[in-house]
């Protein structure tokens, strides 16, 4: 498939009393058309703020300090977050689900208003015609009763119902490129299910790709083609899923998988902890911002700089000695 | 688990909880939440039952009863023998030393004005478990040494700790009065994932350290609460609906809830989960306020037939203290 969104070398930094925040520290990946891709780290890692630059949805004290955004051959940095070129790429030809399905509705338009705002806006639809598509929409992810609940408000939706109306409305214009953050972490396990399985067959259906942002390594085992695992504001490994899963080399990667309960492990199996916390993101230092837990480090990790990616094979890349 | 059978620790029977749904002016009671309707199980000394269900499923509501911060609607709640359901405030107080809860955030559940090793050390003054105050000071260095905190930082504030740090203090605050039960509601939940193992650890450790120590483990990560537990009960709606031997629920889950659950719950290695059955539930969770008639879970059921709508099946032991209710199995 064809490559459809190329991020390279991107920065965004947050200027706060206490120093800058290097949230987003030089990341790099690429989406191919169709494509379903996971990017997997803590909180605080720079996931969704890596995602929120793509969006250009980033605002002060937030700023976008380099890197390139290509989308369709154009360099998306080039245009003003809030100009033109923006804002008719935005919610039409890229969309996001947020995580909180409760906060990102709004309270007092009814999700009929909410979703024709965006085909009105987007393709010009009439009136009419939009509230047809919103019914059509809400059928498609399962809404019950569609014609009579496109007018109630957001409060009187239950939170599945609300983030399945989440996912309708990204659609609706018929996007390119969907970016889901965290988008189940609100939800009751049954529902999480329901969801991911909606969400990936309204890719296929829509033929869109998928970007899913997560901390559950479980979700893009199951529903993610490659995978991005992110430490400290940048890329630290990069592979298919089977690579991450069947052959992990960064020790982040292979702590992250030993220290989760799994269903299926055996009897009186011990978890292996990362020892430890997250490092703060002011201040970082040059070299390896995960060797102070690293259970592999040596001391050359910590005198020279933080190594980039390197090429395994085939698309597997790790960011370690 | 080579006990005897009658080493209970706790033995609920036939647990409600209803909270009424009051209207109006007068506060006219209208309806009833049943947030617990009819739960029966026991914890034998020193074992770890986990309580898994999704939100509304009121596992936190059986929680606060055995602590008795609710008062149940009926049913009896035997904790060392002795049914403390119908207690009256005073004397519960005189019992409470010996449980203790461990809470879902470990953010609002500390006193950010108080230091933390004053958080530690309440209970011990309030159930009046020290002494002297050199005897105060030697037993909560002792816990946090004992959860794995610097003893230094006993004079710093709550908002001077991480996260699984406060979730530390947490844990130190539930030990203080050497309890023999511990509610765990959450407990790791709110952290992050690398933390989560530290946590879990840390209480498999104590329980290995401290005979006879007993958790109710409650969360909805149904991998968690297999990997800690030694049996689990799964809740649906307000009552259990199996419960099992940690190791037999992957293995032979019975309830098609249960294997719901189960097969919801993406397994995070590739090579494994692309072989698993896929159970996809219809529709949500109903309201308890409005529960559906029979088997609560029958509307949902990909096994359902006639007759789970009109009876409610009882849990019934299948053998090997593996319990089910379901007409179907």
């Amino acid at each position: 498939m064809a490559e459809l969104l190329r991020v390279e070398n991107l920065k965004t930094q947050f200027k706060t009393e206490g120093g800058v925040v290097k949230a987003v520290d030089g990341i790099s990946y690429h989406i191919d058309e169709q494509e379903i891709i996971g990017l997997v780290g803590e909180s605080g890692c720079g996931k969704s703020v890596s995602q929120l630059s793509v969006m250009q949805l980033i605002s002060t004290p937030g700023e976008i300090v380099g890197g390139k955004i290509i989308f369709e051959g154009q360099n998306l940095l080039e245009f003003k977050a809030n100009g033109p070129e923006m804002r008719s790429i935005r919610g039409a030809k890229m969309a996001m689900i947020f995580q909180e399905p409760m906060t990102s509705l709004n309270p007092v338009l009814t999700i009929s208003r909410q979703l024709s705002e965006m085909l009105e806006l987007h393709l010009g639809m009439d009136h009419q015609d939009a509230r047809q598509r919103v019914i059509e929409l809400l059928k498609m992810v399962g809404i019950p009763d569609a014609e009579t609940r496109v007018d109630d408000y957001p409060h009187q939706f239950s939170g599945g119902m609300r983030q399945r109306t989440m996912i309708a409305m990204a659609l609706s214009c018929n996007p390119k490129i969907l970016i889901a953050d965290e988008p189940t972490t609100a939800l009751d396990v049954t529902t999480q299910a329901q969801l991911l399985e909606l969400m990936k067959d309204m890719v296929e259906r829509f033929q869109a790709s998928l970007v899913i942002v997560t901390h559950n390594l479980g979700v893009v085992a199951r529903y993610a083609q490659r995978i991005y695992i992110m430490y400290a504001g940048r890329i630290v490994e990069a592979g298919t899923t089977k690579d991450i899963f069947g052959d992990p080399h960064h020790p982040y990667t292979i702590g992250l998988l030993q220290c989760i309960p799994r269903l299926d492990e055996e009897e009186g199996r011990k978890l292996l902890p990362i020892e430890g916390l997250p490092p703060n993101l002011i201040n970082m230092p040059a070299s390896c911002a995960f060797a102070p837990r690293c259970s592999k480090r040596s001391e050359k990790c910590f005198l020279e700089p933080w190594p980039t990616l390197r090429y395994l094979y085939g698309q597997h890349y790790v960011a370690c000695f | 688990m080579n006990q005897p059978e009658d080493d209970n620790i706790l033995d609920i029977r036939d647990l409600k909880m209803y909270f009424p749904v009051t209207r109006g002016l007068l506060r006219r009671k209208v309806a009833d939440v049943k947030a617990v309707d009819g739960v029966s199980f026991r914890l034998k000394r020193g074992e770890t039952l986990g309580l898994v269900g999704e939100s509304g499923c009121g596992k936190t509501t059986i929680g606060r009863c055995i602590l008795r911060l609710y008062k149940p609607t009926g049913g009896k709640i035997l904790f060392e023998g002795e049914d403390i359901s119908s207690f009256p405030e005073k004397k519960i107080r005189h019992i409470r030393y010996n449980m203790a809860l461990i809470f879902q955030d470990p953010y609002s559940s500390l006193d950010p004005r108080q230091k933390a090793g004053n958080i530690v050390g309440e209970p011990l003054r309030i159930h009046h478990m020290v002494g002297s105050q050199s005897e105060y000071k030697d037993r909560v260095e002792q816990l946090f040494s004992l959860v794995g905190l610097d003893t230094s930082m006993i004079s710093r504030f709550p908002h001077e700790f991480s996260g699984g740090q406060r979730q530390r203090i947490g844990v130190a605050r539930a030990l203080a009065c050497e309890p023999s039960l511990i509610v765990c509601d959450e407990p790791i939940s709110a952290l992050d994932v690398s933390i989560q193992a530290q946590i879990i650890n840390l209480l498999e450790e104590l329980q290995e350290g401290m005979k006879g120590l007993t958790y109710l483990f409650i969360a909805h990560d149904l991998s968690v609460v297999k990997h800690i537990s030694d049996r689990v009960a799964v809740m649906y709606l307000g009552r259990v609906v199996e419960i099992t031997q940690s190791k037999m629920l992957y293995a032979s889950p019975l309830h098609p809830y249960t294997k719901a659950l189960l097969s919801a719950i993406p397994i995070a290695d590739p090579f494994v989960d692309e072989k698993r059955e896929r159970i996809i539930l219809k529709g949500e969770v109903p309201s308890p306020l409005n529960p559906p008639s029979g088997c609560p879970f029958h509307p949902r059921c990909f096994q359902a037939i006639q007759e789970c709508s009109e009876v409610v099946p009882p849990l019934r032991d299948i053998g090997g203290g593996h319990e089910v209710a379901c007409i179907r199995v």
